[in-house]
Parts: C-alpha cells; structure tokens; sequence
C-alpha cells in the first residue's frame, strides 16, 4: 500500500541517549502476535515504560511529560537485532515520523523507510549536541527538510545535511513504495526467471 | 580477462534483474522461507493488491516462532500463538505453498529445516522474515533476513530490492583447540569488532580453521552473522558442503547432482579479488567463551573476568554500567563459579543433531545439578528423531535431562518458554538482549559445550575441566 509521504516536519524530540537499543526493546517479542498491523504503538519499548507490575516507571524519557513531539532521538547503533519490522510499525504508530541516531542497523533502516518513518544518521559530535540542546530546553524544536536533506536545530539555526539514498528519498516525497515499482518490472523478471544461474 | 570477484559478487551480480543508478538493486529470489510471525502482514498487505503469490513453489512454510515445545500434539493454548499458526496454515492453503505444519515430520525451526531438507543449495539467494536466515549462507548462498514489507515484495513479484553491502572477509586460520567450537569462534569474532562492526557489509569466512568446521558448525558461525551487524555471511561451498547435500530430500539427484557439484564448486572468490575489509584472526587465541552483558558483543573467554567500566571509551559507560546492572553484576567479577539458574540448548544457533550430539557426550554418566532447570530442545522434527535413533534421548534421560519438542522456544521467548525474572541462563541461542527469553530474564550465550558443563556443576564452568 503508498506510504504517507514525508516531506519536512519541524517538531521537539524525545531523547533516549542509551546505545544498541535493539529491536527487542522497541517491541518486545510476546507483543508480536498480531496478524494484523495496528495498535503496536501501545506496546512500544513496553518494558522500559513499565515495570513488571504494569507501573508506569516515571524516569524512561517516554514517560516524561517535559518530553514530547514526532521525532525520537537515539543512541548509536540503533535497531540492532531482529528483523521484525514491528520495530518500525510500533514507532510510527507511537506517533514518530524521524529517529535521529548517529548510526543505524541495516535492517531496521530498510524496514523504517519502506513505512514512512525517517532515519536520519548525523556525526556522534552532532549527536551529542543535539541531546544537549534538549538538556538545555526540552521543548526545542529541529526541522527535518526531507527535500533539501537537512536536520536543523532551530534554537541555534544550526544545519546538519544528512544523507538518503535518491530512489528512497523518491519514494519518501510521493508516497511510492517498492511492491508498486517491482511490479511495473513484471516483464523484465520473467525474463530473468527463464535464464540459467547458480543455485 | 574479467576483473576477479569475490563469491559474494557472483551471487548477489548472478540474481541482479536490473540496478537502479544511485539506488538499490532489484534482486531475484530462489528461495524463500516465511513463518507465522512475520507472514501475516504480508498476506494480507497481498490481498489488498489483488495480487496472488508469484512463486508458490519457491516458497516453503513452516511454524516455529510461538508455538508450544510440548504436547504439539494438542491444540495450541495460547489463542494468538494458535492465530497465527492458523492463519500460516490458511494463507498456505490459499496461495498453494508448500507447508510442514506443527507434528509434521519435516516441521522445525525454518532455518534448521531448509538445509536439512536439502531446499538451501550453493549459489542461491534466499530471504527470508527472520533475522537469522545469514545460517543459509554456509552453503556459500547470500541468505539475509527481512522486514514484512520485503516478504510482501518477495510473496508478490519473487523479487526485492536491496542496495548491495560493501564486503568484509573474516579468515580464521590455525586449529581449534580442544573444547573450542564454531560458537565460540561467533562470539570471539563479535567480541572483537562489536555489535555494529558489520553493519553495512556482507561477511565471507575463510581460512583453514573454518574449512575445518562441519556444515552444522558453518551453519552456526554464519547464523551469528547478523549478531556483528552484517545482514550475512558465507562460506564457498566445498566437499564437506556436498557431503552434507548429498542424499537430502529435495537435493538434486544422479545426473542431475553431478552437474549440479560441478557448477557448485565454481563458487569461490577469485584469488585476487578485493574486499573493503579484512580480518585475520588466529584460532589458537579463542577460549570457550561467555558473554556477560545485554549484547552479544559483551563476551570473554570463560576464564576471563568482566572488563573494567574504566577500561571503556567515557562514552560507552553510561549504557555498559546499565547493562551490568540489568545482569546483576560488577565489574571485575570473575565469571567462572558464578551460579546459575537455567540452562537452553537449542534454536537456530545450536539446534542441530551436532550440537545434541555434543551436549549428551558430554553430560553422559554425569547427573545435572540440582539446582538447574534445563530446557533441551532439538531444532527439528528430524533432529529429534535422529537424536531417538543414536540413543541421545537415553543418554540425556539417565542424566537428568529431558528432550521437548521442536521449535524456537526459550530463544525468544514467544512461547511459555520463558526464564523467570531475575534468573541467570545458560543458552546456546544468539541473543542476551534485556528480557529476550523473558521479561527480567538475565540470559549467559555460550556454546552446547559450556551449557553442559554449567548444567551439571550449577555454575559457569570451563568445559575443558571435564575434557582429557
């Protein structure tokens, strides 16, 4: 189905400044038996907002009222692990339309762009003064301009480029996704399905 | 002359449909293995484009994810984990695919049946909506793991697109050591460039250490693939790849096999083909290993003690310290001695009749400790039934132990295999992330070998204590 097109936001962050948050702790693995895609956001990082006694645990920056908005900002090396992409379904149904990280794991990077939701990967120095910048005021905003590839801490006006491969950045801006360009290749695979190759 | 390639090159440029300039490729799939968790979505997302599957027969399907280890023969408990199986069962039904369903002879963990079976074959491109589907590429296939959409895109056109992955080489060279496995040869190797250090690369694995591996111990190096950041990793087929192939249910047979064992043992890289990194490490310096943190990458030799937070880069402490906590312990501690509460052996890492073979050797004429509550569980409804045959079942019984049913089990967690909160497991599995066997569960990965030796002492235990 076309993904929501995503052409520039301007909103707060919410900080989760802790490194190789895996896709196990985004959703964690009991909450994957759906057989349909909804309400994944609910159960998003579910054991780090609560406690085994359902307890809302106040000090996970999901859980603090200061911290809001459709951007989420994390550690390095975010999404390792399991390639399940209720990961990017539970962040995007939480209401996050940009993850923020100084580096991304492959998997979970291809599963959030085939959903809408943007990866933007900036330098570790970037990183750190982009969770400063929220230390400093939790309601600061940054503009991500999907058009023109920049990430911009609004208080300082300062701009970061990032990068997005042009064919993703594409199907981002009109709402494309991969089923609906495969197909229109139908010709071209069955011609390839009749060659001879390895395996 | 043409420019000398790397095995990956062949494989991945072989199944190339089209290249998009600046973008990703448009990959052709040979074989595609889908499971109850991560097929529902995809189904459906099929069915609302009117579309039908491009490929049945390319397609094999089987339930491991959530389904019980125990009286399989009963229906489900759980009602979504019964959901999901139904609703696999149903869309097989709908789209004509080829399914071992639960009691099935064939039924198992997806990536344990497929080589078994004889259906993962050198040269081919296989995917599969699981992370660990890397283990394939032992048979020197480029075998990656994917997202739902990726599986809809897969089910509808026998198609992805993927930008291609710089290439690392890994070369192990030496011999093993004694009590040293292909799972400890993963751990050491992730222990050393992190949990992100392949991330962006497809590994291939050479030297003589791993041409000394059986297939079952290249299956489970290739499996932890994913475990570095690399989508996977892969080993030239040779003739230890084809012994293994030779005679399986769906290998090629007679005039056909011999064609097939010479076009197979084209698959090499060039000798002086490129690779955008490279490591070289020696097997004489890998020990038994254990990991002690909440990543794979937190591992040591099991003799070793846990490093020193100030022995880390000033920003790694934060979520270093974090992760000792969640496991309960300090930095510094010695971890052989260090008591335990659980033992798992089995899944898609070390579910195979090998690694039964090696825990009952073992364990046998020895009594688990009292103090362990030990899950074994074979990878397959055929492991399971070799294990019965070779008298390992016995073996294990005598000793204390008892042998479940197949599927992914305590692994993940899906199941009601779940360890407690607060317990420390031993578990021959790929992930110690927090909660990934259970909300709270502190999860030791290690190899068969190590979870026999805790499992009878109580302890974390060097297994070449017991080894002469």
């Amino acid at each position: 189905m076309p993904i929501e097109k995503f052409i520039k936001i301007q909103s707060s962050a919410v900080p989760v400044d802790i490194e190789n948050i895996d896709t196990d702790q985004i959703i964690p693995a009991r909450f994957l038996k759906a057989i349909e895609r909804k309400g994944f956001g609910n159960n998003l990082f579910r054991d780090w907002r609560y406690d085994k006694s359902n307890n809302i645990i106040s000090s996970f920056p999901l859980n603090q009222v200061k911290y809001s908005g459709q951007i989420l900002i994390g550690g390095k090396n975010f999404g390792s692990g399991s390639s399940r992409e209720h990961a990017a379904w539970a962040l995007y149904d939480y209401g996050f339309k940009v993850v923020v990280s100084s580096f991304f794991a492959d998997i979970f990077k291809g599963n959030a762009l085939n959903n809408g939701l943007l990866p933007v990967q900036v330098t570790s120095a970037e990183l750190s003064e982009i969770f400063e910048t929220i230390d400093a005021d939790t309601q600061a905003t940054f503009t991500v301009d999907l058009v023109h590839e920049t990430f911009t801490i609004d208080n300082s006006e300062k701009v970061i480029d990032f990068e997005i491969n042009p064919y993703k950045k594409e199907c981002l801006l009109n709402g494309y996704d991969d089923i609906d360009y495969l197909l229109s290749l139908k010709k071209e695979i069955e011609i390839f399905e009749s060659k001879e190759r390895y395996g | 002359m043409s420019q000398p390639t790397t095995l990956f090159d062949k494989i991945w440029d072989g199944h190339t449909v089209k290249s998009i300039e600046y973008g990703p490729s448009v990959l052709y799939i040979d074989r595609h293995y889908i499971h109850e968790v991560t097929s529902p979505v995809a189904f459906l997302g099929l069915e609302k484009r009117g579309l039908n599957v491009a490929n049945p027969q390319k397609t094999t399907a089987t339930p491991d994810h959530n389904i019980p280890t125990q009286d399989q023969h009963l229906s489900i408990q759980d009602i979504l984990s019964r959901n999901q199986v139904d609703m696999l069962m149903k869309n097989c039904k709908n789209h004509n695919i080829p399914l071992y369903g639960l009691n099935h002879k064939w039924q198992g963990i997806v990536h344990v049946i497929g080589p078994e079976l004889g259906l993962t074959k050198p040269g081919m491109t296989i995917v599969c909506g699981d992370s660990h589907t890397s283990t394939h590429g032992a048979f020197g296939c480029v075998a990656f793991g994917i997202g739902t959409s990726e599986v809809e895109m897969v089910l509808g056109t026998q198609c992805i697109m993927q930008p291609k992955p710089k290439k690392m080489r890994i070369k192990i060279d030496g011999i093993l050591s004694k009590g040293v496995t292909a799972k400890d040869i993963a751990l050491y190797i992730i222990s050393q460039i992190s949990t992100s250090g392949g991330t962006g690369y497809f590994i291939e694995y050479a030297g003589s250490a791993i041409e000394g591996l059986t297939m079952e111990g290249r299956m489970t190096l290739c499996n932890m693939s994913i475990e570095s950041g690399a989508r996977g990793g892969l080993i030239a087929p040779d003739q230890t790849t084809f012994d293994y192939l030779s005679e399986r249910q769906f290998s090629p047979k007679n005039k056909k096999w011999e064609d097939a064992i010479t076009k197979w043992a084209l698959l090499k890289t060039d000798e002086d083909a490129s690779f955008d990194k490279e490591y070289l490490f020696h097997a004489q310096d890998i020990e038994p290993m254990i990991t002690f943190g909440t990543n794979p990458g937190m591992g040591t030799g099991v003799t070793g003690h846990i490093p020193l937070t100030a022995s880390l880069a000033e920003g790694e402490r934060v979520t270093y310290e974090k992760s000792l906590q969640y496991m309960g312990f300090n930095d510094g501690d010695k971890l052989q001695g260090k008591s335990i509460d659980y033992v798992f052996v089995g899944s898609c890492t070390n579910g195979r009749i090998e690694d039964l073979r090696e825990f009952a050797h073992f364990i046998k004429g020895k009594k688990k400790a009292d103090n362990i509550t030990a899950w074994i569980v074979p990878g397959s409804k055929q492991v399971e039934a070799q294990a019965q045959e070779e008298g390992l079942i016995a073996v294990m019984e005598a000793a204390g132990f008892k042998l479940r049913q197949p599927g992914c089990s305590a692994c993940l967690a899906m199941n009601d295999d779940k360890i407690p909160a607060g317990k420390y497991a031993v578990s021959t599995s790929n992930r110690n992330f927090e909660g990934r066997q259970g909300p709270g569960a502190r999860t030791l990965l290690a190899s068969p070998l190590v979870a026999a030796a805790c499992a009878i002492s109580g302890k974390i235990t060097d297994p070449r204590e017991y080894l002469n």
